[in-house]
């Protein structure tokens, strides 16, 4: 098996010959996973304040499916949605993990910071009570690196928008607080797709960390601006633009699109296996984008 | 002995896994039975308090993110309370697509229950992570080999229907989690000839695996483990403020709104919710309020006595269950063939059929199992009911001031907004989420929440292993 980087690239874009997008992982690339993992990647899922929503995008994979991922080319200690284990048992494959070393953190969830962490309470262990900030700060120090998947762990999402009642931080942030140099990668979306998910996961495997830009996101997914590449671009060029949701045959900016300020590639990747995506259907957030929730809010105008 | 306590041994589970969020739970045990129970929920966001001053018709964007598990119900909720503040009045055709939407949802998220978050309880999955650790001992995985390996298939076969199902919710939700589809008005999506085929096509395959895999394993599972009818019994309250309208004026439901208090069926009044706190990180003085004037402060995790995050929903000031057995009990609709061959039935059976078995772990099992079963055969009803081209929008402005609410049913339970708006923002966003009624802490009269009455009772054999605790909190879905 000899796939090349930048054959794994090409496959990721989408623009390998022959390839549609939703089958960004071929057989092959699977295969080289499963290889590439017979020692399967230690792999420690936190769930800091968040909806869980990144997990549930996850189970969504399809290329490869998602029984694959984890049963063939991860090796998940630990996930609060999936794993068996509860209460100090589920705690301590934690420990076993850290003990052993050369293992990767992905946060789900942003960090809260006020009231000494407490709002937001992951666990107890011999009656003391241990905060997502605790758990994430002592994880993170010896992890190889950290996967921040989705918006609130990359930037705070959510919590964080204005007034942030509860100081929450994205990770690269709380990990500069807190004197900790372990590389960070950006997976955000509100969800994240899953193949931005699972394919910078393989990247990581396969050659390393991949090609970031200065938000800290894999270039191979988040690196063109969706307006650019927008099927209904045209439209806009023509100031053709939609009068409400009933209409389909124009630009969706004047609904309030915000395509024109987020970078990824949900305009070839599409969404749920292709069914449908976020600006044929209705508008775009730009729920990849730091801090969107206070910055392309209103929505609809 | 007269006068001497039995020797109890208190438990913590911190934390609870397979659910959404933040849990821990702590059980006294004496006599091998759990005799008093606390739920503490471990996440704080401030979501009335970040929506305040925004523009309403973000709302329905803003609180999906409550739940990645079911946003959609949130978005529903949402936009029923936006339309009622705005007084607008969506088309046919946006009704049923969004009851499409939501149907998609709850049909999906069934399974996911079922499979991803419960079945470890009673299923041995394979020796390796995240299957193992687990909790061991004697008479724990009581399934047959056979019968195991059939779940286990189950399993996997599971995350591929749930991804189908969660296909045929983005047909017309746009994407998922976290739909695009549900706005102020009505919805986005118009439905075409291809739209049609591609959600009844999946369907076909979902009502195949619900048919074939789901329901029968739910009654085996119930078969090998017929003690779980005689536990997690609860408050034997049920609330629903029904789902998935049938007309325009959602006057008639699917599964109709109603209340079943201490024996008695009645009928739902939003007027009669209100929320405690004495025992939530929240200041005293926001108790016993309906969330139509309802506060929500930032929380104070220091505070003496307290030991949630979150509030203490009451109705007519009593706990009350929410959820599938609520929704089923409340509206008892005929249910499937399966039920009635469990029941040792030739003819139809009805979720009341079940009689006090119902108010078990296994009740609510089967009461979700048979709940979707019914939202299968219904979607497959309303897809041909809609009017391809047909306009799914009605224009809705921002209005000056409004007030309004929005209930429904999230898979889980009965979620509800209330929203009032002045110049033309955000003055006020309550949300009563699901789990909030079922996961809730004591209320200022010292009566422990649904699920904390639920475990008073469970058999705790081994307080190493206490299996039946969670198989109780589970059949929450909390």
């Amino acid at each position: 098996m000899s796939l090349s980087r930048r054959d794994f690239l090409k496959f990721c874009g989408g623009t390998a010959a022959g390839i549609s997008i939703s089958q960004m992982f071929i057989p092959e690339i699977v295969e080289a996973l499963e290889k590439a993992a017979t020692t399967r990647p230690a792999v420690l899922w936190l769930q800091g304040a968040g909806c869980s929503g990144c997990s549930v995008s996850l189970l969504n994979a399809t290329h490869p499916k998602i029984a694959d991922v984890l049963l063939k080319i991860i090796d998940v200690r630990y996930h609060p949605t999936i794993m068996a284990a509860c209460g100090e048992l589920a705690l301590s494959a934690i420990d076993n993990t850290t003990k052993e070393g050369k293992y990767i953190v992905v946060l789900e969830g942003g960090i809260p910071i006020g009231a000494n962490g407490k709002f937001c309470v992951v666990g107890e262990k011999k009656g003391k009570e241990i905060t997502i900030a605790n758990l994430f700060a002592e994880t993170a120090s010896k992890a190889t690196a950290v996967l921040a998947i989705g918006t609130c762990a990359a930037f705070g999402g959510i919590q964080a928008a204005n007034p942030n009642p509860t100081k929450t931080a994205g990770a690269v942030e709380f990990l500069k607080m807190e004197g900790i140099k372990t590389p960070v990668i950006n997976i955000p979306g509100c969800p994240p797709h899953p193949d931005w998910q699972v394919g910078t996961i393989a990247h990581v495997l396969l050659y390393g960390i991949p090609e970031l830009d200065s938000k800290n996101r894999p270039k191979i997914f988040y690196g063109r601006l969706l307006h650019d590449h927008c099927p209904y671009r045209g439209f806009f060029d023509d100031d053709t633009f939609c009068k409400d949701f009933n209409d389909k045959e124009g630009c969706r900016y004047g609904l309030g699109c915000k395509g024109p300020d987020a970078f990824c590639d949900a305009w070839k990747r599409r969404w749920n296996g292709g069914a449908n995506w976020c600006v044929q259907g209705a508008t775009c957030i730009a729920c990849v984008e730091p801090k969107f929730w206070d910055e392309y809010a209103p929505f609809y105008e | 002995m007269a006068g001497r306590r039995a020797k109890t041994k208190k438990i913590v589970i911190d934390p609870v896994n397979r659910i959404e969020g933040h849990l821990k739970v702590e059980v006294e045990v004496s006599g091998g039975k759990v005799v008093d129970a606390h739920c503490s929920t471990g996440l704080f966001r401030g979501f009335e308090i970040i929506l305040k001053g925004r523009d309403p018709r973000d709302a329905s964007q803003i609180t999906q993110r409550i739940c990645g598990v079911c946003p959609t119900s949130h978005g529903t909720a949402s936009v029923y309370c936006l339309d009622n503040a705005f007084g607008v009045k969506p088309t046919t055709n946006g009704r049923i697509v969004r009851n499409l939407i939501l149907a998609g949802d709850h049909i999906w998220d069934h399974i996911l229950h079922f499979y991803h978050l419960v079945a470890l309880d009673y299923v041995k999955g394979p020796g390796v992570p995240p299957f193992v650790p687990r909790y061991e001992g004697n008479g724990i995985y009581k399934l047959p080999p056979e019968v195991n390996d059939f779940a286990v298939k189950g399993y996997l076969q599971a995350l591929e229907i749930r991804r189908i199902g969660h296909e045929m919710m983005a047909i017309f939700g746009v994407r998922g989690p976290h739909v695009h589809g549900l706005v102020v008005g009505g919805a986005t999506v118009v439905p075409t000839t291809d739209a049609i085929v591609g959600y009844l096509w999946r369907l076909k395959e979902v009502e195949k695996f619900y048919d074939e895999v789901y329901l029968p394993t739910v009654y085996t599972v119930a078969k090998y483990y017929p003690e779980g009818f005689n536990f997690g019994t609860g408050c034997k309250n049920f609330l629903s403020y029904g789902v998935y309208p049938l007309n325009d004026d959602h006057t008639e439901f699917l599964l109709k709104p109603g209340v079943y208090t201490e024996g008695e069926d009645k009928l739902f009044d939003p007027e009669k919710i209100t929320e405690y706190v004495k025992y939530s990180f929240y200041d005293n003085r926001v108790t016993g309020l309906n969330p139509k004037n309802g506060k929500t402060p930032v929380a104070n995790p220091e505070k003496k006595g307290a030991y949630s995050f979150t509030k203490a929903p009451r109705y007519d000031g009593k706990p009350h269950e929410v959820g599938p057995l609520a929704r089923m009990w409340v509206a008892n609709p005929i249910l499937s063939k399966h039920a009635s061959e469990f029941l040792g039935k030739t003819g139809e059976v009805r979720m009341r059929d079940f009689g006090e078995r119902a108010f078990s772990v296994l009740g609510r099992l089967v009461a979700r199992a048979e709940e979707g079963w019914l939202e299968v055969q219904a979607a497959k009803k309303w897809i041909t009911e809609l009017k391809p081209g047909a306009p799914v929008y009605v224009k809705a402005d921002v209005p000056e001031t409004g007030m309004g609410y929005g209930c429904t049913e999230a898979p889980r339970g009965s979620v509800g907004h209330w929203i009032s708006i002045k110049d033309k923002k955000i003055a006020h966003y309550q949300v009563i989420a699901p789990t909030t009624w079922n996961v809730s802490p004591r209320d200022d009269a010292g009566t422990p929440g649904p699920i904390e009455q639920a475990l008073i009772g469970t058999p705790v054999p081994d307080t190493k292993n206490p299996v039946n605790v969670v198989r109780v909190i589970r059949s929450f879905d909390p």
